[in-house]
């Protein structure tokens, strides 16, 4: 789960990590009062988005006055933004306002889990500012990487070893660096980011930007992070289908897709689009699903608009495809299905199952097999 | 041989009396396995389907002689429950569970390495293992496998039945069959499976499924132009995904550009194994490089002339 900057900020203050003084605003007139209570320009108007390259896309702004500051809070809330990272854009509800820092140098740092070592990894770089993945590709050695063994959590010497690199004040940094790290034990971050870190010209450290990502399956044990997700930033049917234990996400294709298992429903993506056409979603129905579930899987699938064609893929194991097939007629039944939908289930019981697809009356393509079921998907999606 | 598991594993299943844990401990044991054991903390002296319960897996280890543990228990204690089947000198550990907390799987992935370096963990968040014809550990449905030479290692439950599936009906065999699962952490790796295979004198082909996420595909790919002489045959969903949308798993996320599909095709290619793009021509791809299926359409050629 990913959570704003300034929700990200009011934590890393609360831990003692400084941040430049801000605060949030939803309105044009909170933004005014946060101004004033700030009670003093230039201030930095910034765009809460869940995805980065904001400031190229005018999503950062610096304002000198009142009326400049009305200006920016109105270019931003209630639009959408685009960046270069999310081209679709996002919805700005929020705006952060906070003090100009006088900057000297930038830095970057962050902890987050190497897959390959199954470890924390401390990351930073004198080249602050700039994506990680783009230092990471045009000058890898750039960044330093410090491991940090679960046990002992990050070392002292460690943070030290960074800032004496960086040449960053010693016991600032160190203490920036440790408390960064129990923000990530403690919340179950998968991601903890200062980006810029900063020197401002009086030589002390402040966290610029702040990005915090937290593990999904660790919100059973943060329930109040849980509270703090804004689902504006999530598509409305990938919200719908969180709420009903499905896995669904929006894609740009026109060929909507019902598989379960996820492994098998990235399968089933790849497929239609070698078959030529371009799958409208991932979703996994998971190992048992049942009526409810497929109705509902039905009811999302339906409700995206750019779906021209439905194909369901099923490898019975646990789940008998008769079971499945009587799951299907029966949710259709309760969803208007609006479009061609393509069955191809394979496994156990499979024959029972076809035959109360054919039986049913009801508009259901048999496919014989994965390319046979994408083939007749692609064809009745008109290409 | 085949690899992990035989007919003279004995299981011990934690979490035998949820609804999940007693259905498949008496799914794996109508299959043949020899599940030995189950455990519930205070529920010592129950059975589930003939199967003894225990409250501890030491107490089970000391009364049947387990040395695999089944892992059903839910997410929010599976990590006490791996850590737990370690300490009781368990040797094989094999999680189901889904949606573990990552920091849990960590701090238990580095005790198991600084305490059991010899201890094997297969998942989470996987189907578990298959020897056909000998142990089904796991949630996979044990008919759509046959006893063979093709070693399979996958990180998806459903995709993997699909494979087997498509292998079994052109009448190819599996040695084992391990779902290594789909989370970021988690015990035996492709890597890990490969050089059992490899070194398993009954496999002669090796099925490796893979998808979008972390390097650990490129690491195979490193170990098999490295050491491996056997036929690999490799299949990695997610060509489609976009970037920075975790697809289901956990694990199966695009993160700035790395773990794309492409990259890990790519890898696996230059390391010499057989990249098949369609996963409907697993089999058929397989069986055609072997040589089998083209002498199974001539007999049918034969047949109807």
């Amino acid at each position: 789960m990913k959570l704003h900057e300034h929700q990200a900020k009011e934590i890393f203050s609360r831990y003692g990590i400084p941040v430049p003084e801000g605060k949030v605003a939803f309105s044009l007139k909170e933004a005014k009062q946060v101004a004033e209570e700030l009670g003093e320009f230039p201030l930095v108007v910034k765009a809460q988005i869940h995805c980065g390259g904001r400031g190229k896309a005018g999503g950062v702004k610096i304002v000198k006055n009142m009326e400049e500051l009305e200006q920016a809070v109105e270019g931003m809330l209630g639009k959408v933004l685009k960046t270069f990272q999310c081209p679709d854009g996002k919805p700005v509800n929020r705006v952060w306002i906070e003090k100009a820092t006088a900057i000297d140098k930038e830095f970057y740092l962050s902890i987050t889990l190497d897959r390959a070592r199954s470890k924390p990894v401390l990351m930073a770089s004198a080249a602050g500012g700039m994506e990680i993945e783009e230092i990471a590709k045009e000058n890898p050695e750039a960044i330093i990487i410090e491991e940090i063994d679960p046990e002992l959590g990050l070392m002292p010497y460690q943070a030290r070893k960074l800032a004496f690199r960086l040449g960053l004040p010693v016991k600032d940094f160190s203490k920036m660096a440790l408390t960064l790290y129990r923000i990530y034990t403690d919340l179950d971050a998968s991601l903890v980011e200062i980006n810029p870190l900063v020197l401002d010209k009086e030589g002390k450290i402040i966290a610029l930007d702040a990005k915090l990502d937290v593990d999904d399956n660790a919100l059973f044990r943060h329930k109040d992070i849980e509270e703090m997700e804004d689902e504006s930033q999530i598509s409305p049917l990938e919200v719908e289908a969180k709420k009903y234990g499905l896995n669904y996400i929006k894609l740009s294709g026109n060929i909507g897709c019902m598989v379960n298992g996820a492994g098998l429903a990235m399968a089933t993506m790849d497929i239609i689009k070698l078959a030529g056409g371009e799958p409208a979603n991932f979703l996994d129905v998971g190992g048992g699903a049942n009526v409810e579930q497929i109705a509902n899987a039905f009811r999302i699938l339906m409700a995206d608009e750019d779906v021209k064609a439905v194909f369901i893929n099923i490898f019975g194991g646990i789940l008998r495809c008769d079971r499945l097939a009587q799951g299907l007629v029966e949710a259709g039944k309760m969803v208007e299905l609006s479009v061609p939908i393509v069955v191809r289930m394979e496994g156990t019981n499979v024959e029972e199952g076809k035959k109360i697809l054919a039986e049913s009356g009801m508009n259901f393509v048999n496919a014989e097999d994965m390319w046979d079921g994408a083939r007749k998907a692609v064809e009745l999606a008109g290409g | 041989m085949a690899i992990l598991v035989d007919k003279n594993t004995k299981v011990v299943v934690q979490g035998i009396t949820g609804k999940e844990g007693s259905f498949h401990a008496t799914q794996c044991k109508a299959y043949g396995t020899q599940v030995v054991a189950g455990v519930t903390p205070g529920k010592a002296g129950q059975e589930v389907e003939g199967i003894p319960v225990f409250n501890t897996v030491e107490d089970a280890v000391k009364e049947t002689g387990a040395n695999c543990s089944l892992i059903f228990v839910p997410a929010p204690f599976a990590a006490d429950a791996i850590v737990e089947a370690l300490d009781s000198g368990i040797e094989l550990v094999v999680c189901i569970t889904e949606g573990i907390p990552v920091k849990d799987m960590m701090m238990v992935k580095d005790y198991m390495k600084k305490n059991y370096p010899d201890a094997k963990l297969v998942g989470p968040n996987c189907p578990g293992l298959i020897t056909p014809g000998e142990a089904k550990v796991g949630i996979m449905p044990g008919h759509i496998f046959k006893r063979g030479n093709i070693g399979i290692v996958s990180r998806s439950g459903t995709l993997t039945y699909e494979a087997a599936y498509q292998l079994t009906r052109l009448g190819l065999g599996q040695s084992t069959a391990v779902g290594i699962g789909g989370d970021p952490v988690h015990g035996l790796s492709h890597r890990d499976v490969i050089e059992m295979f490899n070194e398993d004198p009954e496999t002669e082909a090796i099925l490796m499924i893979g998808e979008i996420g972390g390097t650990a595909e490129e690491e195979a790919a490193e170990f098999i132009e490295a050491h491996v002489d056997k036929p690999v045959f490799a299949y990695i969903a997610g060509i489609t995904a976009p970037p920075g949308k975790r697809m289901g798993h956990a694990g199966a996320i695009i993160m700035g550009g790395k773990g794309t599909a492409k990259a890990k095709m790519e890898a696996l290619e230059k390391a010499g194994a057989y990249v098949i793009d369609n996963p409907a021509k697993i089999g058929e791809t397989v069986a055609k490089i072997l040589g089998i299926l083209e002498v199974a359409e001539e007999e049918k050629t034969c047949d109807t002339d």
